[in-house]
């Protein structure tokens, strides 16, 4: 057959298909560069992710029912009006960790706050110990500094968790911070990102997938029964997987909100940077 | 001939589309520890930032021995005279580095210690918010040379293994230092409430 022709047609396809991998490349970049974010040091002194999803995770069972609900209620309000992610986590003791790489631990693992915005904080109590911190993400280190925030455990919490009034404490504390942190975030009306993440890959293979769909239908219409030599390369096992393999695709979680009868959508993937400050009663 | 020439021509494809990939790879991973760096920069920077003030505050408050806040006030000195661009991070380089932010931590850390004996300063208001600052602050440089590590590693990883390092050979990507911890770093200021 028309070899020179084929040739051509060969290195046409192979130039746009890296004009394409060029091109796809930055996508690709910007949606793992979110997803790293993880914790690198994955233990199981940090509890798992509340399922159903919840604002305030009394691990110790130290406020009763009612406080619970009422301080969940307000959180998630907020929550629902600011997308700003508030969570209480509660626990005996933070062993082995001090608290404040618990808290921001907790935040990186859960997730909280949104995306991009990382416009969550965790409280967070360790019950035996006698511990508060207060650890803000990324985007409310503005709102929250570590002055601000240890000024609140200080002049807030202590007070009411020395009379044992954990309950007050706790909402007088939050009440502090939504007050703070107004203003510097609202609500999406809807959210979409992630979408194009996998896309390029799928679009890649495809390419790749065409060309030797190509090449073998013109190897076979040039006469000759060439099966043995086209055995040793099927399908795209040449693109490495291997560059790759680092990228833990963490991110995304669970951004479907249809849950039933206005319930807690989840924790949005926000990111914790160790800010904060904490103090002990 | 024409046989044997397609065969060339898809082997050069499938070369060409492995060095592509490959170098994509490289390049996500070079630029995911570039951003990790800055972080890291920027928490250190945040810090001597800090100092000034925290030396103010505590020159005003109290009567303060003089050796301890020249120490601290030379460590800041050399610690942000050691400026490292994302594509010098060599190894000896990130060591330098590391070596002299130790000593800032370690002369920080004296200064805290003798802050406790001082209760004019220990009751000032301005000067327990800076500790708190600076706890944050020291909060966010282990947390981002954490991230940077794990950057770092996943970079010198891919760089390391077959087949990427005959590309990485090419392209011209080194392998990268790590942070390491040292016996000052174990020291860093801890803050007592």
């Amino acid at each position: 057959m028309n070899v020179s022709f084929l040739v051509s047609s060969i290195t046409r396809t192979v130039r746009i298909c890296l004009i394409f991998l060029l091109l796809i490349a930055p996508v690709g970049l910007q949606a793992q560069d979110t997803a790293t974010d993880d914790g690198t040091t994955a233990s199981t002194a940090i509890p798992d992710k509340p399922n159903p999803p919840r604002l305030v995770n009394d691990f110790a069972g130290i406020l009763s029912g009612s406080e619970r609900s009422q301080l969940e209620q307000k959180l998630r309000a907020y929550n629902d009006s600011t997308s700003t992610q508030i969570t209480v986590v509660i626990v005996k003791t933070t062993e082995p960790y001090p608290i404040g790489d618990f808290a921001f631990q907790v935040g990186r693992k859960w997730g909280v706050g949104q995306q991009g915005k990382n416009n969550g904080l965790v409280l967070a109590w360790a019950t035996q110990t006698r511990k508060i911190f207060i650890a803000p993400g990324y985007g409310l280190e503005g709102a929250i500094p570590d002055a601000i925030a240890k000024r609140i455990i200080t002049n807030t919490i202590v007070p009411a968790f020395k009379q044992e009034q954990y309950y007050r404490g706790l909402d007088e504390a939050t009440t502090e911070i939504i007050r703070r942190a107004s203003g510097e975030y609202k609500a999406d009306p809807k959210d979409n990102s992630g979408d194009d993440e996998g896309s390029g890959a799928i679009f890649i293979g495809l390419i790749i997938f065409l060309i030797i769909i190509f090449i073998i239908a013109r190897r076979n219409r040039g006469g000759g029964n060439n099966r043995n030599r086209g055995g040793g390369w099927g399908g795209p096992v040449f693109f490495p997987t291997s560059t790759y393999s680092g990228w833990g695709n963490s991110g995304g979680g669970w951004s479907g909100g249809g849950s039933s009868g206005g319930g807690f959508g989840g924790f949005g993937g926000g990111s914790f940077g160790g800010g904060g400050a904490g103090g002990d009663y | 001939m024409s046989k044997s020439l397609i065969i060339v021509v898809v082997i050069a494809l499938i070369l060409g589309m492995y060095g592509c990939s490959s170098y994509n790879g490289l390049v996500q991973s070079d630029t995911n520890v570039q951003e990790k760096w800055a972080q890291v920069q920027t928490q250190y920077q945040r810090r001597a930032d800090l100092i000034p003030n925290l030396v103010r505050t505590v020159q005003g408050a109290a009567n303060f021995e003089k050796s301890t806040l020249t120490a601290v006030i030379q460590a800041r000195a050399n610690a942000t005279g050691i400026k490292l661009n994302a594509d010098q991070l060599t190894p000896e380089n990130i060591q330098k580095f590391q070596a002299a932010q130790d000593q800032l931590s370690g002369s920080l850390s004296r200064l805290l210690a003798v802050a406790e004996s001082y209760p004019n300063l220990k009751a000032n208001q301005n000067f327990s918010e800076l500790q708190a600052q600076l706890e944050g602050t020291e909060n966010r440089i282990a947390v981002s040379r954490n991230d940077f590590n794990g950057a770092v590693k996943t970079y010198n990883q891919s760089v390391r293994s077959f087949p990427n390092n005959i590309f990485a050979g090419i392209f011209g990507f080194p392998v990268k230092g790590f942070f390491e911890a040292s016996q000052a770093a174990q020291s860093a200021p801890t803050v007592q409430f």
